[in-house]
Order: structure tokens, then sequence, then C-alpha cells
């Protein structure tokens, strides 16, 4: 079953076209999606209309575009904020735990190491029920206290900001890691015997050599925080990110404007990980 | 007798590039066949044609006077030991060896008979409970043999099976695996980029070049008998000189180098004519090395040199020897009688070796 | 130097631990205390198993529970079945720019928020949508027909959603197995089957393994798909869950919940660990 062991006619055929209906499965709801978009109609689906460009750039009642939806642009600024922040710290904590585990040994590492690993079995939900749970109740234990009232310890974006951190982190360690796992150390003994001190050397050597890493699990979490649903779900405020405010619409009933975000949310996507494969690449 | 394994007018073509390009052969039944060739020089192509991986664009392959070119890989009387052994890292040792036989059906009990009889066979018995990785390189080896022998195959392909394995293991295994040859009493088909391990092995070499066979005949006819350039210069080390030839008379003649230097040769039975451009090949072991000039008398090659390095490397020491123009370096092997030990850089020395040892070859050919 | 390599580990290891403290450890423990205490009056609590009582003896409760588990296991057995002749083409018959390219566009669709490829669904399968239109045009039903709001249009959803952390997993194990171990399966005698069956599905277990974990945890912490297009009958747990917290404001209940959600993810993942001799390392690592 690889090219060299000589298959039937019937056998090859069948398993091509296998795969071809594969990727009509994965391809068909994002190009119904996409199609609609451009429908002259108030609801996404047949029959077609004909061809309009106004659910992105339409001002006027019934078909107010994308370029012109006050809320949905606010979303989308805020789904943006939330996962800047969560990409920033996800990098950051990531960078130091796959240094802490790549170059130190201590007691308790393979325990510690498991334990970074269980936000990824853990349901998203789960982690947003909980961090809920701690938080309010972090928050009436300060207010019992010391009659402090602590705004971020209520749903709003710190706490899904935290939520969403608290599974990514575990990823971006694992793509850090995994680069860091490649990289020759007597690179770094080499930058020392030159006159580096360590900290230099890692600045200098070893930081630039982990930068395709970094990228990638910068846009990984960025992808990955703008995407989340389950975690949001549970922690947010009133400021909606896009992929809450677009369920609320969705429950309401759903206008090709959905499906012009939808697009233009494929293609930035789609941008951004083409940019991280072109990064990986160029090393 | 019928041979094993025969080939007949074999062509393999990628797209464009010709792999292999008309090669035929055949190996006599219970003999170790070599291919011999640099890489990229299509033996591991013909290997797989004949394990069934590649269709061959035309031409046959015999096994036991039966085509084979519509049997699949699986169903061939031939079995291969793959270059990095492919042995099963999910199996045991023994589930590894009994592999093939439990494909082919066999009863438990006679699989685990067989199996132990092979391991006792390849002298290590009792191992079948570990894990691939539990060996040394040298007993995966063995195993990968024994988990085609025990199929009793008409024909062993061994793809560089050594090529892994380091330099002391190497030396080791060649001997370990005539010797596993000779035990299964099977015909080997084995492929080689290491004229070394072709030469100690085989009973009969093919040497490969560009998807052509250069020549085919035993370690001893390569190496003292090349029939062309190529096989010359693949085998075995040699001084190699460019020149054109100034006087022939039956089979021996006479070479200008582009430098300058006269030197005798001889053509063996090769066409070569007065005015052509020509290679000559002596190998420094040919070439005797004394203090006076009166002991090389018989010689017909004949000169006072310099000598400029010493190339210590035990029994395989050379000395570099210029000759007095110094137009011209030549490697010549040190005798292991002592008698030179004491010779340092710039010692003058005599060299001399007969003409018959100077192969020529017409130049452009390869 | 000894006191510097101190300092360094102290400053890596704080970062790990304010996370993993902060964020994962007290909130679960958190979750654990609220579960396990029961309101008596206006803002008084006792510590009690009420909760779990309520959650065993309340039959919509356990059947959804039931329910959204066996779900949860069909939609990762048929991901697997789906996934892995697709990643087996990528890993080992597809060759150089094809392979990347047809790797590339399993990824594709994953880049996109799940809440679009749900969207893309409900537009195929309504009643109103595309696949009903289609079946109607080539006169194969008379009128509409409703292909969303049931537990098939839920499995549909929770597989294409699952896809890639299924393939990936796949594609990586198979790749690092050489053609020549599948070509010595052959040229000892095996067939297609038993080289699948001996040797290429030994080899991808670490990768199905993995593959399994993470579709079965998105499958059972999955809110969006059951939610948008299961029916009325079709409740899944997290939606459960949902409701106690957002709607109902019974933390303590949704609490527990929460934590019958989490043992029994674990105790499955778990299973399958020990089952195929595995460690969690290993496959999630």
């Amino acid at each position: 079953m690889i090219p060299s062991i000589p298959q039937s006619r019937f056998l090859t055929a069948s398993y091509t076209a296998y795969i071809a209906l594969f990727f009509i499965f994965l391809a068909l709801p994002l190009v119904v999606v996409a199609v609609f978009a451009f429908n002259d109609s108030q609801f996404p689906s047949l029959p077609w209309e004909g061809f309009t460009w106004n659910w992105f750039f339409g001002a006027e009642r019934p078909m107010i575009g994308v370029f012109n939806e006050r809320p949905i642009l606010r979303s989308i600024g805020t789904s943006a904020f939330v996962a800047v922040f969560v990409s920033i710290l996800s990098v950051g904590v990531g960078l130091s735990n796959a240094f802490l585990f790549n170059r130190y040994r201590f007691p308790g590492q393979g325990v510690l190491y498991v334990l970074m690993l269980l936000p990824l079995v853990i349901p998203g939900i789960v982690l947003g029920i909980s961090i809920l749970v701690a938080s309010s109740r972090a928050a009436e234990g300060l207010w019992d206290l010391a009659q402090w009232d602590v705004d971020a310890l209520r749903p709003g974006l710190t706490l899904v900001i935290l939520g969403q951190f608290s599974f990514v982190a575990t990823i971006s360690t694992l793509v850090i890691a995994a680069r860091l796992q490649k990289f020759d150390q007597t690179l770094e003994e080499a930058a020392l015997n030159l006159g580096a001190n360590r900290l230099t050397a890692v600045r200098t050597v070893t930081l630039p050599y982990l930068m395709p890493a970094m990228i990638g699990a910068f846009v990984v979490a960025f992808l990955m925080s703008f995407e989340n649903f389950n975690t949001t779900l549970m922690l947010v405020g009133s400021d909606a990110p896009l992929t809450i405010a677009m369920f609320d619409r969705l429950k309401e009933g759903s206008t090709p404007l959905l499906n012009a975000v939808s697009l233009l949310l494929m293609l930035v996507s789609s941008g951004l990980a083409l940019i991280m494969i072109f990064a990986q690449r160029r090393t | 007798m019928t041979p094993d394994l025969e080939c007949l007018n074999l062509v393999k073509k990628f797209g464009a590039t010709t792999a292999v390009d008309n090669v035929s052969f055949d190996v006599p039944p219970g003999s170790f066949f070599s291919i011999l060739g640099p890489s990229g020089c299509g033996k591991t192509t013909i290997m797989r044609m004949i394990a069934g991986f590649l269709d061959p664009s035309s031409g046959d392959i015999k096994i036991r006077d039966r085509s084979v070119l519509n049997t699949p890989p699986n169903k061939r009387p031939v079995n291969m030991v793959f270059q990095h052994l492919a042995l099963f890292p999910m199996m045991t040792i023994a589930e590894n060896i009994g592999y093939g036989l439990r494909r082919n059906g066999l009863p438990k009990p006679e699989i685990a008979r067989k199996v132990d009889e092979a391991l006792e066979r390849i002298g290590l018995p009792g191992i079948g409970n570990r894990k691939v990785d539990e060996l040394s390189g040298g007993q995966k080896q063995r195993v990968a043999i024994a988990r085609c022998m025990v199929l009793e195959p008409d024909v062993l392909l061994l793809d560089e099976p050594l090529g892994a394995l380091d330099l002391k293991l190497r030396e080791r295994m060649k001997v370990e695996l005539k010797a596993l040859q000779a035990a299964f009493d099977t015909t080997f088909v084995y492929i080689t980029h290491d004229q070394s391990e072709a030469l100690v092995m085989s009973d009969q070499i093919a040497v490969m070049n560009h998807g052509r066979f250069e020549q085919i005949g035993t370690g001893r006819e390569l190496y003292y008998r090349p029939d062309s350039a190529f096989v010359a210069g693949f085998v075995g080390d040699s001084n190699r000189w460019a020149g054109e030839i100034t006087r022939v008379d039956g089979d021996g003649l006479e070479i200008r180098t582009d430098s300058g230097l006269l030197l005798r040769g001889a053509s063996h039975g090769r066409v070569l004519s007065v005015g052509e451009k020509a290679q000559i090949f002596v190998r420094p072991e040919a070439i005797r090395i004394a203090h006076d000039a009166g002991e090389l008398d018989h010689f017909d090659n004949r000169m006072t040199g310099r000598v400029t390095s010493l190339l210590f490397n035990g029994a395989a020491s050379r000395i570099i020897v210029q000759d007095p123009e110094g137009r011209e370096e030549i490697e010549v092997n040190l005798p292991q009688s002592g008698e030179f030990a004491g010779l340092a850089r710039g010692a003058e020395v005599q060299i001399g070796w007969s003409g018959a040892q100077g192969n020529c070859f017409a130049a452009g050919g390869h | 130097m000894r006191t510097q390599a101190k300092l360094g580990l102290f400053l890596l290891l704080s970062p790990l631990l304010l996370w993993l403290t902060l964020l994962i450890l007290i909130p679960h423990v958190d979750m654990l205390l609220v579960s396990l205490r029961e309101r008596i009056g206006v803002g008084q609590y006792q510590t009690s198993l009420a909760n779990y009582f309520t959650f065993f003896s309340e039959p919509l409760y356990l059947r959804t529970f039931v329910r959204t588990a066996v779900m949860s296991i069909m939609a990762t057995a048929i991901t697997l079945l789906i996934a892995f002749p697709v990643s087996y083409y990528i890993a080992k018959m597809a060759r150089g720019r094809v392979r990347s390219a047809l790797f590339l566009l399993c990824l594709v669709p994953f880049w996109v928020s799940e809440l679009v490829r749900t969207f893309g669904w409900m537009i195929l399968l309504r009643e109103t949508g595309v696949i009903s239109k289609l079946l109607q045009y080539l006169n194969l039903t008379d009128g509409p027909v409703e292909l969303l709001y049931n537990d098939a249009a839920i499995m549909v959803g929770l597989v294409y959603t699952s896809m890639l952390f299924m393939v990936v997993p796949l594609v990586t194990t198979l790749e690092s197995l050489p053609d020549e171990v599948i070509e010595a399966g052959y040229d000892l005698g095996g067939n297609g089957l038993s080289v699948l069956r001996e040797i290429v599905i030994p080899h991808a277990m670490p990768g199905i393994v993995s593959g399994c974990i993470v579709v079965f945890m998105l499958s059972l912490g999955n809110y969006l798909t059951p939610t948008m297009l299961g029916g009325k009958d079709s409740l899944w747990f997290t939606e459960l869950i949902y409701s106690q917290f957002i709607v109902r404001f019974n933390w303590e209940l949704g609490a527990a919940f929460g934590f019958m959600l989490l043992i029994l993810s674990s105790t499955i993942v778990w299973g399958m660990l020990k089952l195929t001799g595995q460690s969690l390392e290993k496959t999630m690592g």
C-alpha cells in the first residue's frame, strides 16, 4: 500500500476517489458560507437572488454590510484585543517553560510536566466554570475582608484572557519546546567560548534560533484565542468577542451578514496561517 | 545447471533518465553475487526490480527459470535484507523471525520450532523475547538475515546492509556474512558501494556505472585485469595518468603522460594505436622500491625519485615519490619487511615496475 | 555559578507555578468545594453530597450524561475511521509537493472558527438548505427535508470539527514509519491486510491514541455543535452545565456537573492510555 507495492487498478482508483470525497466534505461547508456572503437575499440560502457586495459595504437597511455594522466591528476589536494579550502571555510563559524543562533537572519535574499537559485534556467549558467559580469566590473574599471590589474578578475581558491563556499556554510551550529540543547546545557554548556571558549567549544565539517557533506559537495562540468559544462563553461579561456576538445573532436567525463576517475571518486566518508557514519554512 | 537468478536485458527508465540500461546477468545456485558501484549507479534499482518493488521498463527477470515479472513482491521466492534492516520495532525478535512463517499459515508449534532453529543457527539462541532495540548492530544484522532465511528463499537480496555499522563491526560482519551464506547454502545477491565488502565475500562481482555493467568477474579478475578505465579506477587504488600512445608492439606499449613522463604499459588485448589519447593505471603495490638501481634491472619502468611524503598507515603504509624532473607524484606501497623503516622525507629512492602492470585504456570512454 | 543557576531555576519556575496554581489547581479545588456545598438558607451553606445525589437521581441528567459520553465515543470512532485512510494517503502514498499541499488543505478549515464551520453545516442541512434544495431539484423528494436538529447532524458536525486533531497526529506518526519496513512486510509474504494489522497500526498507535484523546475531549466538551445542530431532544451535557450556571444560577449543581464531566473525561482518557500502554507525556508532549 505504498507506491512501490503493485496494487489493483480498482483499489487504487477507489482509494483516490475516497480521498477526493474527503476533501469535498472538508471544503463544502466553507464554500457555501463563502458563496452565500454574496447572495442578494435576506437569508443565506437558495434560491440565488443575484450577486451583491452589500453584505460587506451596504449602508442601508435591511442590507447593512460588515464594514458599517458597529457592534460586529466592535466585537472584532474586542477579539483582537483579547487575542493579542493571550498570545503575548502564552508565548512569554511558553518560552520560560521550554527553557525550564529543557535546561534544568529538578525533583518533581516529571509531575510538573504532566500537570503542564493537563489543560489539554480538561474540557474547555470546565476550565471556564472553574475559573469563574474561583474568581467570584476570590472577589467575595476580598469584599468580606476589606470591602474591596475588584472589577477584574467579575466576568469580563480579564477573565476571558486568563481563561484562554490557561490552556493556550500549554500549546505554546509545546511548540517552543519542540524547537528548543532540536537546538544544538554547543552553539551556546561556542558563544560563551567567544566571550559572551550566559544571558548574551541566549539572547544572541538561542533566541534567534527559536524565533520561528515563537512566531508560530504567537500565531497559533492568536488564532486559538480568536476562535475560542467554550471557555469564553462562561467568562464573558458585557463586551462580547466576535464568536460570542456571532453566536447570539445566529440564535436569532442568520442573515448573509454572518457569511460576510465568516468569509473575512477565513481570509484573515488563512493569511495568518500562511505567514506562519513561511516564517517556519525560511529556516 | 539452471541459474537461480537470471536478468535479461533489464532496462528501467524514470522519465528521461535511464537508471538501468540493458543489464543481463545470471547467478548460479549457491553463489555469492555482488553488484558494486558508486551511489546512484542504478544498483538499488536492479535490486528493487528483483524484489518486485519496481517494474522494469523492459527485459525479464527469471528465478529458477520462471519469469517473476507478474508475481507481486509478497509472492516472489526472493527475500530482502533492507539497507536499514527494516526489523519491525513493534514486534519481538521471535515475532520478527516468525512473521513470514505466520503469513504462510504454518501451525504455531512449527513456527516456534523454526524460529528457535534459526536463532540457534545465527548464534543467538534464547533472545526470542527481546525487543528489537535491545540488540546490538551486529545482532540485528543476523536477525534480519534469519528473518528471511526461515522462509528458505531461492535468492536472498542484501541492500548494503553493512553501511550503518562502524568499521570494526563491518570487518567482522563481512566474514560472518560469508559464513552464514555457506551455512544456509543459499544464493546471495549483494549490493554495495564498498569494494572491500564485495571483494572479500563474493564469488562473482558485477561493477556497475551509469546504469550499465562495466565488467562481471571474480574479485581477482576485476582487480588485476580490469576491462575498463572505470573498473581500474573504482576497484582498488591506482596511480593514474593521462597521456598519448607513442609506440605499440603487440600487447606492450609506450605512453607519454601529459607532463612528459615516458612509461611502458600494456593493452591486455584492447585495441590502442599510436597517437591515441589514453589513460594508464598502475597499482601502488605493483611498484617495487629499492636503494640500489641494480635490483630493479628486470623492470621496464625504472626511475630515481625523491620521497615527498610518508603516509604511515600500518600494513598499508605508503610513500609518495616524485620523479627527478618533479613532474609527477607516484604512490608506492612500502614493503613491510622493515627494510625501508628508516626512510625519511627527501630521501632518494629507486622505483620500478613491470610494463604489464600498467593497464592502459583509450581515453574518453569514461 | 551555583547560586546563579538556582536563581535561573527560580525565575523560570515561577511563571509555570503561578499559571498552574492560580488558573488550574485552585479553580478546580474551588469548583470541587462549591459542588460539595448545599444551600440551606439565604447565604447559608453546609457541606454535603446533595448536588451529586441530585445528579444521580434525576433521569434527565443521568441520561444526558450517558448519551453525551456514548455519542462522543462514537464520534471519536467515526473520526478515526474516516481520518486514517486519509492520513495514510498523505503520509505514505502522496509524495513531495502533493503531500504538503494535501496536508495544508486538511489544515485550512480549522484555521476558521468552529462557529463558521457549524454555520456552514446549518446552511447545508436545514430545511431550506442547499442539500434539501438539491434533493428536490433531483426529484428525490417531494417537499423540503429537514436534515438539521437531530443526532446525525450533531455527529456530522462533531466529526467535521474534530477531523484535524485526528489527521495531524496520524500523519506525523505514519510519516515516521519507513517505507522499507512496509516493503519488508510484503517481501516476507504479507498482504495489505496483514501489513496493516501487524505493522502499520501498531506503529501508528501513539498517534491513534493521542488523536482519539483529543477528539474525544473536544466532542465531550463541545457546546456549540450540539446547540446549533441538535434538536430539542438531543441535549448535550455541556448545555446542562451552561444552563445551571448562566440561566438558573445554581452554581452548586453546575459545579457538580462540571466535576462529573471532568471525571468522565479523565477516566476515559486514562482507560485509553492504559489499554494501549501509552502515557500522557508520550502521546501529548
